[in-house]
């Protein structure tokens, strides 16, 4: 770098630059907001969708899934799951519920979570719920 | 021989940091042979939970890193003793046993239990990716965060103040901060994913790069013995850099996850500068290296920051770039090529840094004049290159399982299920283990040259 180009002139070029940038971020970020609901479902958002979302999260599904692409790459994606098992929540319920305690020998297993009835209908319901988000046409195809 | 008593405390940081990076890369091998052999330690220890272990370790031990790394060069840029070394030690000790606890309720409770033991309901923060921490740890996080913080920075407010220092404030205070969203978890699951990325982008490709580039330069002043002011002139260009891409370069996780389309836009073109800064680090770490007025007797130091700024480049720049663009991304999102960037991008990038402030540091912190012996060096430079050899295969073996997962799963015209894929692509799964267990024994290398010719005299110039 020449040295007409000096340390304070870098400085500068870094906090100028830096606070444009953190304040388009933070345009962007209230549009977002208000463009929000016409993509994410919240019209569905119910008490038992939020409940499902904490059954989700506690017990830590994210460890293997992705939901929405996020997530671990150990077992399939489940942001689409209710439309790849046919539009079914009974399905879900019935695959989360039919889970080996021992697992399967040799093969990856999901753990048997011993979900009541009502927390399997939560869980679906937010499996229905995230299905229904308009994630811009994402994933490519029914297999997540 | 440290300049200032209180940087000692720097020392069980580190301790701290590899002993955790050795659990860390333990349960990485569990991972891997779970991919190929699925019942492998099913039920009594899930993929789920050792990924927890994985991923949390890394980062509690980058953390204790990086809080190392400002308790050891801040004093001797503020050229005055740190504010309260006990204050440190206290925190340590506080981090530490949090640390172990939490990783042990991982591994003995059930995830479900952990929640209800430590009240998650009272403010739900817990199960999501990387903030898996139950609440009370999240706030202990905090806790140790706000005491390092006002400890550095009384330190630095006292005594001489450089652009090294500043920036590393500026990184550090920004880690205290964007950990805050880690509290704010709304039912509306876009929105949680929304903010979730302020915790994780704008940690690992906004402040974090600042405690990176701010670590590096120290080193580099320190061992070519460069002009302070040219080196801070490249520091204040890399992370405006960083900065200026990086930020709206966060609308790369915004394509699928319910966020507004123009996303695709923002996010495409700035992320796809975000390669820019780390190029320039390594043409900065090469340049200084070329033009340093001294060759300094700790060889394995400057490897390490050579290496870090090159690693960094590779992983976060190229092996982001390759996927960064929506088109791609399309594809590519949630598959294993993501997770061959963030092997060789966490490696490269933050792993690296701190071995290298760890390798410039240590000798000191153990009483020699500024470098190991050579039978050490030597040693500690063959576990450089088996660790840094064995990342590049990883994420090579990764990205092909990738590449065909992609291929199987999302673009052929009769896409496949996952785990039918997932059974196609296990030989780069069986050849990744392979890499992994290359890896663990340039860690063991790396340990061991701690111990080795401890009693030769020290390396000298040659």
């Amino acid at each position: 770098m020449s040295q007409t180009f000096t340390k304070a002139m870098a400085r500068n070029v870094f906090y100028g630059g830096s606070l444009f940038f953190i304040l388009l971020f933070l345009s962007l970020t209230y549009d977002t907001h208000s463009e929000m609901p016409k993509q994410d479902n919240s019209a569905n958002l119910t008490e038992k969708v939020a409940k499902g979302k904490r059954l989700w999260e506690e017990n830590n599904c994210i460890g293997c899934h992705t939901l929405l692409g996020e997530g671990a790459y150990f077992a399939p994606e489940l942001g689409n799951v209710y439309k790849r098992f046919g539009n079914s929540k009974q399905a879900i319920e019935a695959f989360i519920s039919s889970r080996p305690r021992e697992g399967i020998k040799g093969r990856r297993s999901m753990p048997q979570f011993d979900f009541t009835a009502e927390e399997l209908d939560a869980i679906s319901e937010f499996l229905k719920y995230v299905s229904e988000i308009d994630a811009s046409g994402w994933p490519p195809n029914i297999q997540g | 021989m440290m300049k200032y008593q209180s940087q000692a405390v720097a020392k069980p940081y580190f301790i701290a940091a590899i002993g955790l990076f050795v659990g860390q890369i333990l349960f990485g091998l569990i991972l891997g042979l779970q991919y190929v052999m699925g019942d492998f330690l099913f039920p009594e220890i899930p993929f789920n939970v050792a990924r927890m272990v994985h991923t949390n370790l890394l980062i509690v031990w980058l953390l204790f890193g990086f809080m190392g790394a400002a308790y050891y060069l801040v004093p001797e840029e503020a050229e005055r003793d740190l504010h309260s070394p006990k204050l440190a030690l206290v925190m340590f000790w506080i981090f530490l046993i949090a640390g172990a606890l939490t990783i042990l309720g991982y591994l003995l409770v059930p995830y479900s239990g952990l929640a209800q033991m430590t009240g998650n309901s009272l403010l739900p923060t817990m199960g999501r990716e990387f903030l898996e921490q139950p609440t009370i740890t999240k706030i202990g996080i905090v806790i140790v965060a706000l005491a390092f913080l006002y400890n550095i920075g009384m330190t630095i407010l006292k005594g001489r103040k450089t652009a090294i220092t500043m920036v590393l404030l500026l990184g550090l205070t920004g880690l205290a901060v964007f950990f805050l969203f880690s509290f704010y978890n709304p039912d509306n699951l876009v929105k949680d994913k929304y903010y979730w990325w302020w915790v994780v982008h704008l940690w690992v490709e906004g402040v974090w790069e600042l405690i990176l580039g701010s670590i590096l330069a120290f080193v580099l002043i320190k061992t070519t013995g460069v002009d302070r002011e040219v080196i801070e002139k490249w520091l204040y260009i890399i992370i405006a850099m960083t900065l200026i891409t990086g930020i709206i370069g966060t609308g790369h996780h915004y394509y699928w996850i319910g966020t507004p389309q123009y996303w695709q836009w923002w996010g495409s073109i700035f992320s796809a500068m975000e390669p820019i800064p780390f190029f320039m680090m390594t043409v900065f770490a090469f340049n200084m290296v070329n033009r340093r007025r001294r060759n300094h007797p700790n060889k394995a130091a400057v490897l390490w920051a050579l290496g870090t700024a090159v690693m960094a480049f590779l992983g976060a720049g190229v092996w982001g770039f390759l996927h960064t663009l929506s088109p791609v991304n399309y594809y590519t999102h949630g598959t294993q090529i993501t997770a061959a960037h963030g092997h060789m991008a966490f490696y490269g990038a933050y792993v690296m840094i701190v071995l290298t402030i760890i390798s410039y540091a240590m000798p000191m912190l153990r009483g020699r004049d500024a470098a190991n012996s050579e039978r050490s060096q030597t040693l500690e430079m063959w576990s450089f290159w088996l660790m840094t050899v064995s990342i590049v295969f990883i994420t090579l073996f990764l990205t092909g399982a990738g590449i065909l997962q992609v291929y199987l799963q999302r673009y052929t015209g009769d896409p496949q299920p996952f785990m039918v894929v997932q059974e196609k692509i296990a030989m780069f799964y069986w050849l990744r283990e392979v890499a992994g267990v290359v890896f663990i024994i340039g860690l063991l290398t790396y340990v061991a040259s701690f111990f080795v010719g401890n009693a030769d005299p020290e390396a000298t110039v040659d």
